[in-house]
C-alpha cells in the first residue's frame, strides 16, 4: 500500500471544525494529485451535538472509506475528545484547544504526540474574527504535519471563504502556518 | 468533458439528475436525503426546470407522477418512513407505466427508526411496498462515481421501461465525500422516451400492439398534441377502467414480462477476484466495499474468495445467483438488515450450497473485520464488532 | 347566446354518464363545458386531472388532457403538470371526500402556494361511490351510511379554508342554480391563481333516501333553501346565518404572486448567475470551463469492472 494519511476534525455543532477537514479534503483533490475522501458524522443536534470529520488522503483509490488508524486528531471539545480518539494511531499528533479541552489522561500523552493551542482565542483577538479559527487549525495541521503542500491548501482555502474574508483568512492561515512548523520543531507540549 | 468535483453520494445522485435531463423534481425533507433536493433547489433553477418541496410525501410523488405523464423526466427522493408513504402512488406509477426515478437513502425502521443512521432495509419495501403485482427496478450503487452513473442509467430504464425506478442508497454512502467526475449531458448515453409512432387521433396509450406501448408526451416539440384518459384502475389499451378479465390479465403480465423479457438489458453486476473463489460474498451498496477490503485480506492468508456485487438489485440476478451454485462452495451474503436479500438468494440456491449470512441492522457500518472473520469461519456467527471505548461514544454500554 | 356543442368537449364514446338519476354532477359538468366554450379555449391546451369518487368520474368524460389519479391526489398531480407547463390551464374536479377530508393537505398547500389551478370542489355530504359514509363536510345529526343516529362531528367550511389558506378566488355556488354556477366557473378559470368553486350538489341516492329527501325535487328545494347569496348574506345575523351556506363570489385577491410566476423570477435570478448549469443552460459554457478527463483518472475514480454510460468509455 502506498501513502495513506488519516486525519479526524471534530468538535460540536456550530464550532466550524468540520468545515476545517473539509478544505484539507478539497485540497488534496482539486489541488494535488492525490485521493481523498470525508465522511462527517454528527447528531440530530444542530448546535452542540458531537461531530467530526474524517479524512482519508491517499495517493491509491479509496474503496473503503472507514478510519480505523488516524494520524492527525485536531478538536475544540472535551466531549468529542472523550468520545472520538479511539480510533487514533501510536504516536498520532492531536491538537487541542486547552480552553476547552481541559482533561487529557497522562496515558494519552505519553502514547499520542498532543499539541496545546489555544485556537479560539487566538481567532478571536488576535487575528479579530471568531469564524477564522478553522483556517487557523488548518494552518496549524498544515505546518505541522506537512500532509499537503501549503500552497495548495491556500488554494482550497481561497476558494471556499468569502471574499470579503479572504485577507482575514489568510493572516490567519499564516498564521497557523507558523505555529505548527513551530510545534513541528519544538515537539509536544510539555506538561 | 465535464467537472471535478468533492461530494457525497446524495449531491452526486442530485447532479446526475440534472445531467440525465430530470426536468421536474418533488420532495419532502427526510434525514439523511437532505442534501439531494439541498444540491437541486441550487440546480434546477439554473437549468430552468422546476423544483418544488410538495407539502408531504404523498404529494411529492403524485407531482412527479403528473410532470412524467405530461411528458417530463421526473425525480423524488425519500428514505424508509417516507418511502412507506409513498408506496400508494409508486403502485399508480406501475399501472400507469409512467417513467419516474426515486431515490431511497435507506434508514433503520421500522417507523422512525433510526434517521441518522446506515442501513439496507428498504430492499424489500422497494420489492413489495405498494399491492398488487407489479415488477420493479432497484439499482444499488455502492460509491458516489457509481451512483452518478447508476442515476444516468436510472432514468434511462425509467423512460426506456415507462417503470419506477428506484435508487436505493444509504446513510453510509449520503456522507462519503469523494472525488468524483460529472460528465456533460452530451457525454452520456441519454435514452429520450419513445416517441408514438402514430398520429394523435390513432394513438393509445396502452395500445396491444407494443411490448411497451410508447407514452406520449401531451405537447410534442412539433406542435402536436395527445389527448388521452389515463386511470390508476386497471384498464384497457385507452386508458379507461375495465373489469373485463382477459383485458386485466393481459396487463398485470404485460407489467412482468416487460422487464422480465429484457432482464438482460437491466441487470448489472460486478465480479471481483471470483476466478477461482471457493466462497463467494454477496454484497451491494456501501457494505461491498468493506466486503472487498475483507476478501483482499482474505487473499493475502490465501483464502480463495471472491464478491459477487449485484448493482441491480430488483429484478432479481436469478441467472447469475443459481450459476454460483456450480462455481463455489458457499456463499456468504451480507447486508445491513436482518435478512432481506438473502430470502431471494436461499431461494434461487434451493439449498444446494450451504448460505451463510453476516446480518446486522445496529445503525453501523458492517466493518470488514466482521467479514474476514466470517470468510476465515462461516459457522461462527457475528457479533457487533466494537470495543467499550467504542460503545460510550453512543452514550451506553453500560 | 351561441348554442354550445357539449359533443365537442365530451368523449361520447363513454356516455350515458355513469351518475345517478338526480345526481348535480352532470348540471356541474354542463356548466363547466359552457364556462369553457364561452371563453373560447382549446381543449389541446386543457388539462383535467381527479382522485377518486363520483365527482372524480369527471375525467373520463372531458375530452382533455386526462389524468384519473389516486383518492385525494388530483390537486398534488396537477401542481406538478401546472409546474411544467405554466402556459396550460390545469383543472381539478373532485368530490368532498376526495379534495377536503383526504386530500385536504394538498387543498390547503395549494391554495398557500396560490397555484393557476382551478378546483370544482362538488360538495355533496358524503362519500357517494362508496356507499354513503359521512365526510368531513357532512351537517351534524345527517345521516349516512356510518353515522345511522346522524353524524356527531362538526363539518369543514370548504371555502373558509381555502380563504384561510391564501386561496386568490373563492366562490361558492349552488347545482340548482346553474347560471350563477356558469359564470362563477368562469371566472374561477380566467382568475390567474388558486380559484376553488365550492358547489353544494345534491346526492338523492346516499344522501337523500336517509334524510326523507330521496325525491331529487324535494332534495333540490331542500338544499336551495340553505343557500343565501353573499349580498343578503351580509344583513344576517350569525344567528341567522347558522347551517346556511352562503353563495357568491366570497374572495378575490389579485396581488399575491402566482407560484408560477414567482418560480420564473426565481430562474431568471439562479441564471443571471455564474454557475455551472446557468451558463450550460444559457449558452455560456466555455470549452476550457470542462475538464478534460483521462480514461486513467477516471478508472482512478471508478475502479470497477463494470460498464458506464459514458459514450467514450462505456467499458473502462
Amino acid at each position: 500500500m502506498g501513502y495513506r494519511y488519516e486525519l479526524r476534525f471534530g468538535g460540536v455543532g456550530g464550532q466550524g471544525s468540520l468545515t476545517a477537514g473539509t478544505m484539507i479534503a478539497e485540497a488534496a483533490v482539486f489541488h494535488t494529485k492525490y485521493y481523498a475522501t470525508q465522511v462527517p458524522t454528527y447528531t440530530s443536534q444542530v448546535r452542540g451535538g458531537k461531530a467530526k470529520a474524517d479524512i482519508i488522503i491517499s495517493d491509491e483509490p479509496i474503496t473503503f472509506s472507514e478510519t480505523t488508524n488516524v494520524d492527525f486528531f485536531m478538536t475544540t471539545h472535551q466531549s468529542v475528545y472523550d468520545a472520538y480518539r479511539g480510533d487514533l494511531k501510536e504516536g498520532a499528533i492531536i491538537l487541542v484547544d486547552p480552553a476547552l479541552v481541559k482533561n487529557i489522561p497522562d496515558e494519552d500523552r505519553k502514547k499520542y504526540k498532543v499539541y496545546e493551542y489555544p485556537l479560539i482565542y487566538t481567532a478571536k483577538h488576535e487575528i479579530g474574527n471568531v469564524v477564522t479559527m478553522n483556517v487557523l487549525a488548518v494552518g496549524v495541521c498544515i505546518g505541522l504535519t506537512h500532509v499537503l503542500d501549503k500552497e495548495a491548501v491556500r488554494e482550497a482555502i481561497k476558494d471556499r471563504v468569502p471574499p470579503a474574508f479572504l485577507d482575514l483568512n489568510m493572516k490567519a492561515y499564516d498564521l497557523g502556518l507558523e505555529v505548527g512548523e513551530k510545534f513541528r520543531k519544538e515537539g509536544p507540549t510539555k506538561k | 468533458m465535464g467537472r471535478i468535483a468533492f461530494l457525497d453520494a446524495n449531491a452526486a445522485v442530485a447532479e446526475a439528475a440534472v445531467i440525465a435531463g430530470c426536468g421536474f423534481y418533488a420532495g419532502y425533507p427526510i434525514t439523511p436525503s437532505s442534501e439531494v433536493p439541498e444540491t437541486l433547489a441550487k440546480i434546477m433553477p439554473e437549468r430552468g426546470v422546476p423544483f418544488i418541496m410538495m407539502e408531504d410525501e404523498i404529494a411529492s410523488i403524485n407531482a412527479c407522477i403528473g410532470a412524467s405523464a405530461s411528458g417530463v423526466k421526473a425525480m423524488t427522493c425519500t428514505s424508509g418512513p417516507g418511502l412507506s408513504l409513498k408506496q400508494e402512488a409508486l403502485g399508480e406509477a406501475c399501472i400507469m407505466e409512467i417513467p419516474l426515478v426515486l431515490v431511497d437513502v435507506m434508514r433503520g425502521g421500522p417507523s422512525t427508526g433510526l434517521p441518522t443512521r446506515p442501513s439496507q432495509a428498504d430492499i424489500m419495501q422497494a420489492r413489495w411496498g405498494t399491492h398488487g403485482d407489479h415488477p420493479i427496478i432497484a439499482i444499488s450503487p455502492c460509491n458516489a462515481q457509481e451512483a452518478i452513473f447508476e442515476t444516468i442509467r436510472a432514468f434511462n430504464l425509467a423512460e426506456k421501461f415507462r417503470q419506477p425506478v428506484y435508487i436505493l442508497t444509504d446513510g453510509l454512502l449520503s456522507h462519503l465525500h469523494a472525488k468524483v467526475y460529472l460528465p456533460d449531458p452530451e457525454e452520456v448515453e441519454i435514452v429520450e422516451r419513445a416517441a408514438p409512432t402514430v398520429p394523435p387521433e390513432e394513438y393509445y396509450p396502452f395500445d396491444y400492439n407494443y411490448e411497451i406501448p410508447p407514452l406520449a408526451p401531451w405537447w410534442t416539440k412539433d406542435g402536436k398534441s395527445y389527448r388521452y384518459h389515463m386511470s390508476s384502475l386497471n384498464h384497457d389499451k385507452t386508458g379507461f377502467p375495465t373489469v373485463v378479465p382477459p383485458f386485466i390479465q393481459w396487463q398485470e403480465k404485460r407489467l412482468i414480462s416487460k422487464i422480465m423479457n429484457h432482464i438482460d438489458e437491466i441487470e448489472k453486476f460486478e465480479y471481483y477476484k471470483m476466478d477461482d473463489a471457493e466462497t463467494c460474498v454477496i454484497a451491494y451498496g456501501s457494505v461491498a466495499e468493506a466486503a472487498r477490503v475483507a476478501i483482499d485480506e482474505a487473499r493475502k492468508a490465501g483464502i480463495k474468495v471472491g464478491m459477487f456485487r449485484p448493482i441491480t438489485i430488483w429484478p432479481f440476478a436469478e441467472k447469475q445467483i443459481r450459476d454460483l451454485r456450480e462455481k463455489v462452495k458457499r456463499i456468504i451474503v451480507v447486508e445491513m438488515n436482518l435478512g432481506q436479500y438473502i430470502l431471494e438468494v436461499q431461494r434461487a440456491v434451493a439449498e444446494k450450497i450451504p448460505i451463510y449470512g453476516v446480518l446486522q441492522a445496529a445503525g453501523i457500518p458492517i466493518r470488514p473485520i466482521q467479514i474476514l472473520e466470517k470468510i476465515k469461519n462461516p459457522e461462527k456467527s457475528v457479533e457487533i464488532c466494537m470495543t467499550e471505548e467504542e460503545l460510550k461514544k453512543f452514550g451506553g454500554g453500560e | 347566446m351561441a348554442k354550445v356543442n357539449y359533443a365537442n368537449y365530451l368523449r361520447m364514446e363513454k356516455m350515458p354518464l355513469y351518475w345517478c338519476p338526480g345526481c348535480g354532477d352532470g348540471i356541474v359538468l354542463k356548466a363547466y363545458i359552457e364556462a369553457i366554450d364561452e371563453l373560447g379555449w382549446d381543449k389541446n391546451d386543457c388539462v383535467m386531472t381527479s382522485g377518486i369518487g363520483c365527482a372524480a368520474r369527471v375525467t373520463g368524460y372531458v375530452d382533455f388532457h386526462t389524468l384519473h389519479t389516486l383518492h385525494g391526489r388530483a390537486i398534488a398531480t396537477a401542481v406538478g403538470i401546472k409546474m411544467c407547463h405554466p402556459d396550460k390551464h390545469v383543472f381539478v374536479f373532485g368530490g368532498d371526500g376526495d379534495i377536503a377530508h383526504i386530500g385536504g393537505n394538498h387543498f390547503l398547500h395549494a391554495a398557500r402556494r396560490n397555484i393557476d389551478i382551478t378546483v370544482v370542489f362538488i360538495d355533496n355530504w358524503n362519500y357517494g361511490m362508496t356507499g354513503g359514509q359521512h365526510s368531513c363536510t357532512t351537517p351534524l345529526g345527517v345521516r349516512e351510511s356510518t353515522a345511522p343516529r346522524g353524524s356527531y362531528e362538526p363539518p369543514i367550511d370548504a371555502a373558509s379554508a381555502a380563504i384561510g389558506a391564501g386561496a386568490t378566488f373563492v366562490a361558492r355556488a349552488f347545482a340548482g342554480d346553474e347560471l350563477r354556477l356558469k359564470r362563477y366557473i368562469k371566472e374561477g378559470l380566467v382568475h390567474h391563481g388558486f380559484s376553488i368553486i365550492d358547489v353544494l350538489c345534491p346526492c338523492p341516492v346516499n344522501f337523500g333516501r336517509r334524510n326523507k329527501l330521496g325525491d331529487p325535487v324535494k332534495l333540490m328545494n331542500y338544499l336551495k333553501s340553505l343557500c343565501v347569496p353573499k349580498e343578503k348574506a351580509e344583513k344576517m345575523s350569525p344567528e341567522e346565518l347558522e347551517g346556511k351556506y352562503v353563495t357568491g363570489i366570497l374572495h378575490v385577491d389579485d396581488k399575491k404572486i402566482e407560484l408560477t410566476d414567482s418560480y420564473k423570477n426565481l430562474v431568471a435570478k439562479a441564471q443571471a448567475s455564474d454557475e455551472y448549469w446557468a451558463r450550460y443552460a444559457t449558452g455560456r459554457l466555455k470549452e476550457e470551463d470542462k475538464y478534460p478527463i483521462t480514461r486513467e483518472e477516471l478508472k482512478g475514480l471508478y475502479p470497477y469492472d463494470v460498464e458506464t454510460p459514458l459514450k467514450k468509455w462505456k467499458k473502462l
